[in-house]
C-alpha cells in the first residue's frame, strides 16, 4: 500500500543528507517494524512520509495507494488516512482535546467528501474508546496534552489514531514512556486496529513492543537506509547483537 | 450538563474553522457600501457646523453651551503623540461631522418602516441569524434589544416597551437629551469630562449620536442590549456618545459590534462610551470591533481613537469590559476603571488582533480608589503579518484604597517574523496595604504545533484559527454566547493570509 523508492532527503540546503536510498514497502495488511540506532533517521522517515516542513526530497518516490505522496500537502496526506503517532507529541493550549479531534476528524470527512460526525455520536464513540485505552473522561475535557505526563501523551496519540480510523499509521517510538500495563493497553488497542486494509509502520527501539504487536517483517535502518529486513524473530536477535555491525 | 456544554463549545470551535473556510481569500469581507442617500453637514469644523449639529438634533441651550466650551477647549489642545502610533496628520477641515441617511428624515416608528437597504446591510454585516430575526421582528425570537445605529442617527429601537415595563430605558443619546434630560445632566460628562483628552473634547463638541442607558434600582435587565455602530459616508467621522447608568442594585448586559465597509480615505472615529455603576449595581460591555483594517498596502483603514471610562462609583458595584479588537489601521484605546466605591470590582478581558500594517495601542486603566477594591486584566494580543501592538496598562491605588488588589495577566502572541509585541506596565501604588501581581509571556506560533494540526487533518488557515482561538480562549469565554461565535469566526478572518 506504500512503496518507498530510493527515497534521498536532506537538511540545511543540502548540506546535510539524512535519509540516503532508503527503499520499503508495506503491502495492505502487514505490520512491519523498523528498528536502528539512535540518529539513523527513523523520525525523519516518519516526518517525510508525512510532509512536513524543512526536509528536502532530492531523490526517490513515494506511492501510497496509487497516488505521489509527496506531491501531497500534509492535511491531504491525513485525509487519505495517514497518521502519524509522533515521538513528542505537541501540547495544544487553550483547545480541549475532544475539541481538537472533532474538528480533525470533520476536516477529514468533509476533505473525502462525507458527512460530519454528529455530535453525540462523536461523544458516544470517544467514550468507547477511552475506556478501552483506559483514559479519564475527565482528561478529554483538558487542553491537548497540556501538563500531561510522558505515558499520558503516547496513549493519547492512540485514542487520536483509533478516533480517527486512520488506513496507514506510523507509529513512532510509542512505547518510550509506557509502563508494562500501559504498553499493554495500547497494544491492545493497536492490534484491533489491524485489518487486511490497513498498514502500519512501527518505529521502535525495543524489542519488547515487538512482543505484543507482532510484526509481519522487521528492518534495520542505519546511515539513512534500510540495511538489514527479517522476520519477527529478527527483532529479538538484533536486541542481543545490537546495531553495530551495521552502523557505518 | 457537562458533556451538552462541551457540545456547545465544541461547535462554537468547529464554527470558527468553517468561518475560515468558507471565506475567499485575501478579500475583506465587509467591503461594501451601501448607497443610502445622505445629509452632509458641510464639511469643516468650526462653531457654526458645532451650533449646525445642535440645532439638526433639537438641543436645549444647555446643550449647546457645553458643546461650545468643548470645542472652545479643543482649539487650545495638543493631538496626543505619546502613543506607539504612527499615522499621518489629519487633517480636521478635511472632514464631515454630521451625515444622516434621508430615507430616515422623519423615524420610522416600527421595524416595517425600515429601508429594506438598511436591513440588507445588517445581512452583509453578518448580524447572527438570531438578531436579524430579531430585527425582522419573528416571533419567539431572543431578546436582544438592538439600537442600531446607522452612520449618525437612530434608526430602529425595538424592544423598547418591554424595556419600558422594568422601567429601562434604552434610546438614543439624543432622545433622552429631550425626554430624560434630568439624568443626562445629572450624568453626562461625569466620567469623561469635556476636558478629558483632545480625542474626548473634540467628541463633546460634534458627537451626534450613541445610545443611553439607565437601569432603575433593582432592576435585571431583561434582555442584552445590542448596538451596532457602523460608518457609511465616505470621509465622515464618527462621534459617537455612549452613556450607561446601572443605578443601585441593578444589572445590564451591553454588546456593541462594529464593522465598516471598503474605502480608500482614511475614517477618524472618536467616541466616548461612560459607564456609572451605583450601590451593589454590574454593568457588563462587551465589543466586538472589525472596522476596515486597510488594504493589502495598509492604506485607506479607520483610525480608532477611542476613550471609554467606567466609573465604579458605588459600594460593590462592578464592571467588566471585554472586547475583542481585530480592525482599524490604527486603534487608540484603553477602557478603564475608576474603582472609587468601596469593595468596588473592576475587570478587563481583551483580545486585540493585528494583522498586515495595522498598528494598535490600547490596554486598560484600573485606579483604586476606595477600600478593598478589586481588579483584574486578563489581555491577549496576537500579532501577525508586519503589525504592531502594544499593551499599555496601569493599575494604581489611592492612599485610601487600603486592601486594594490587581491581577494582571498579559500574553503575546507572534505569527510570523516581521510583527512586534510590546508590554508597558504602569504600577503606582500609595498603600503599602495593596497587593498588585503581574505576569506577562511572549510566544511565538510554532511550526511544530502547526504541523501537529495539519497531521491530524486540518488546513493550515484552520490550525492557525484553532491555535489562536485556544490561545484566546479565557477571554472568548468571558463573551455572552451569541457574540463569542461571531468573535471566533472574526479571530479567524483577521489573520487570514498571515501564515505560508
Ligand atoms: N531539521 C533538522 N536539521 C538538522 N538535522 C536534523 C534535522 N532533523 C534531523 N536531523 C538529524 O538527522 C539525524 C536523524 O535524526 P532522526 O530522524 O530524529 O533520528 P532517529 O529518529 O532515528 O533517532 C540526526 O543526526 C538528527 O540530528
Ligand atoms: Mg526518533
Amino acid at each position: 500500500m506504500i512503496k518507498i523508492k530510493n527515497l534521498t532527503a536532506t537538511v540545511n540546503d543540502g548540506q546535510q543528507t539524512i535519509l540516503n536510498g532508503l527503499t520499503l514497502e508495506v503491502p495492505a495488511g502487514e505490520v512491519h517494524a523498523i528498528m536502528g540506532p539512535n540518529g539513523a533517521g527513523k523520525s525523519t522517515l516518519s516526518y517525510v512520509l508525512t510532509g512536513k516542513d524543512g526536509y528536502d526530497v532530492t531523490d526517490g518516490s513515494v506511492e501510497y495507494l496509487g497516488q505521489d505522496l509527496l506531491d501531497m500537502e500534509p492535511e491531504e496526506r491525513a485525509a487519505a488516512g495517514l497518521f502519524l503517532s509522533f515521538q513528542y507529541p505537541l501540547e495544544i493550549p487553550g483547545v480541549p482535546t475532544m475539541t481538537f479531534l472533532r474538528t480533525a476528524l470533520n476536516a477529514q470527512l468533509k476533505a473525502r467528501g462525507a458527512d460530519e460526525m454528529s455530535a453525540p455520536e462523536f461523544l458516544k464513540k470517544a467514550r468507547n474508546v477511552a475506556k478501552e485505552l483506559k483514559i479519564k473522561p475527565d482528561m478529554l475535557k483538558r487542553s491537548l496534552n497540556v501538563g500531561f505526563s510522558g505515558g499520558e501523551k503516547k496513549r493519547m496519540e492512540i485514542f487520536q489514531m483509533m478516533m480517527l480510523e486512520p488506513k496507514f499509521i506510523i507509529m513512532d517510538e510509542t512505547d518510550s514512556g509506557l509502563d508494562v500495563d500501559a504498553l499493554r493497553i495500547v497494544a491492545d488497542g493497536v492490534n484491533a486496529l489491524r485489518s487486511p486494509e490497513r498498514g502500519m509502520l512501527v518505529i521502535t527501539h525495543y524489542q519488547r513492543l515487538l512482543d505484543y504487536i507482532v510484526p509481519d517483517r522487521v528492518h534495520v535502518l542505519a546511515d539513512g537506509k534500510i540495511v538489514a529486513s527479517g522476520d519477527a524473530d529478527f527483532a529479538k536477535l538484533l536486541e542481543k547483537e545490537g546495531y553495530d555491525k551495521y552502523a557505518a | 450538563m457537562g458533556e451538552q456544554k462541551t457540545i456547545a463549545k465544541d461547535s462554537i470551535e468547529a464554527g470558527t474553522v468553517e468561518g475560515v473556510a468558507g471565506l475567499e481569500a485575501d478579500k475583506y469581507k465587509y467591503g461594501f457600501e451601501s448607497d443610502i442617500e445622505q445629509e452632509f453637514a458641510p464639511k469643516g469644523l468650526n462653531e457654526d457646523i458645532v451650533r449646525f449639529i445642535s440645532a439638526k438634533k433639537n438641543e436645549p441651550d444647555w446643550m449647546l453651551k457645553w458643546r461650545l466650551d468643548a470645542y472652545a477647549r479643543w482649539l487650545t489642545m495638543e493631538e496626543p503623540t505619546w502613543a506607539m502610533v504612527d499615522y499621518p496628520k489629519i487633517d480636521y477641515q478635511d472632514a464631515y461631522y454630521y451625515a444622516a441617511p434621508k430615507s430616515d428624515k422623519d423615524g420610522p416608528k416600527s421595524l416595517d418602516e425600515v429601508d429594506p437597504d438598511l436591513l440588507e446591510v445588517y445581512k452583509k454585516l453578518g448580524i447572527p441569524l438570531k438578531e436579524q430575526e430579531v430585527l425582522a421582528g419573528v416571533q419567539g425570537a431572543p431578546r436582544v434589544a438592538v439600537d442600531a445605529v446607522f452612520d449618525s442617527v437612530s434608526v430602529v429601537t425595538t424592544f423598547k416597551e418591554e424595556l419600558a415595563k422594568v422601567g429601562v430605558i434604552f434610546c438614543p443619546l439624543s432622545e433622552a437629551v429631550q425626554k430624560h434630560p434630568e439624568l443626562v445632566k445629572k450624568y453626562l460628562g461625569t466620567v469623561v469630562p469635556p476636558t478629558d483628552n483632545f480625542f474626548a473634547t473634540l467628541n463633546t463638541a460634534v458627537f451626534s449620536e450613541g445610545s443611553f442607558v439607565y437601569i432603575p434600582p433593582g432592576v435585571r435587565c431583561p434582555m442584552e442590549l445590542s448596538t451596532y455602530f457602523r460608518m457609511n459616508a465616505q470621509g465622515t467621522g464618527q462621534f459617537e456618545r455612549t452613556l450607561i447608568i446601572a443605578d443601585k442594585g441593578s444589572y445590564v448586559s451591553y454588546l456593541e459590534g462594529c464593522t465598516a465597509p471598503m474605502r480608500d480615505e482614511n475614517q477618524l472615529h472618536a467616541a466616548v462610551v461612560e459607564l456609572i455603576a451605583l450601590e451593589d449595581a454590574e454593568i457588563k460591555y462587551s465589543t466586538v470591533q472589525n472596522w476596515w483594517p486597510g488594504d493589502a498596502e495598509g492604506k485607506g483603514g479607520v483610525y480608532n481613537f477611542v476613550t471609554k471610562r467606567a466609573d465604579c462609583r458605588g459600594k460593590n458595584s462592578k464592571v467588566s469590559w471585554t472586547q475583542v479588537e481585530t480592525g482599524s489601521a490604527v486603534t487608540w484605546k484603553y477602557p478603564s476603571c475608576i474603582l472609587r466605591g468601596d469593595g468596588s470590582s473592576g475587570e478587563f478581558y481583551s483580545i486585540a488582533i493585528t494583522n498586515g500594517f495595522q498598528q494598535a495601542d490600547t490596554g486598560t486603566k484600573m485606579i483604586h480608589l476606595g477600600k478593598n477594591t478589586k481588579s483584574r486584566i486578563i489581555s491577549k494580543g496576537i500579532s501577525a503579518g508586519k503589525s504592531n501592538q502594544t499593551y499599555r496598562g496601569l493599575v494604581s491605588a489611592h492612599k485610601k484604597a487600603r486592601g486594594a488588589r490587581n491581577f494582571t495577566q498579559c500574553d503575546s502572541l507572534l505569527i510570523g517574523d516581521n510583527c512586534g509585541a510590546h508590554t508597558v506596565p504602569y504600577i503606582e501604588t500609595n498603600t503599602p496595604s495593596a497587593q498588585f501581581e503581574h505576569e506577562a509571556t511572549t510566544s511565538k506560533l510554532s511550526d511544530e504545533q502547526l504541523f501537529y494540526c495539519r497531521q491530524r487533518g486540518l488546513s493550515e488557515e484552520d490550525a492557525v484559527a484553532l491555535l489562536v482561538n485556544g490561545f484566546c480562549r479565557d477571554v472568548l469565554q468571558k463573551l455572552p454566547m451569541e457574540f463569542a461565535v461571531e468573535a471566533q469566526k472574526l479571530v479567524a478572518i483577521s489573520l487570514e493570509g498571515s501564515v505560508g
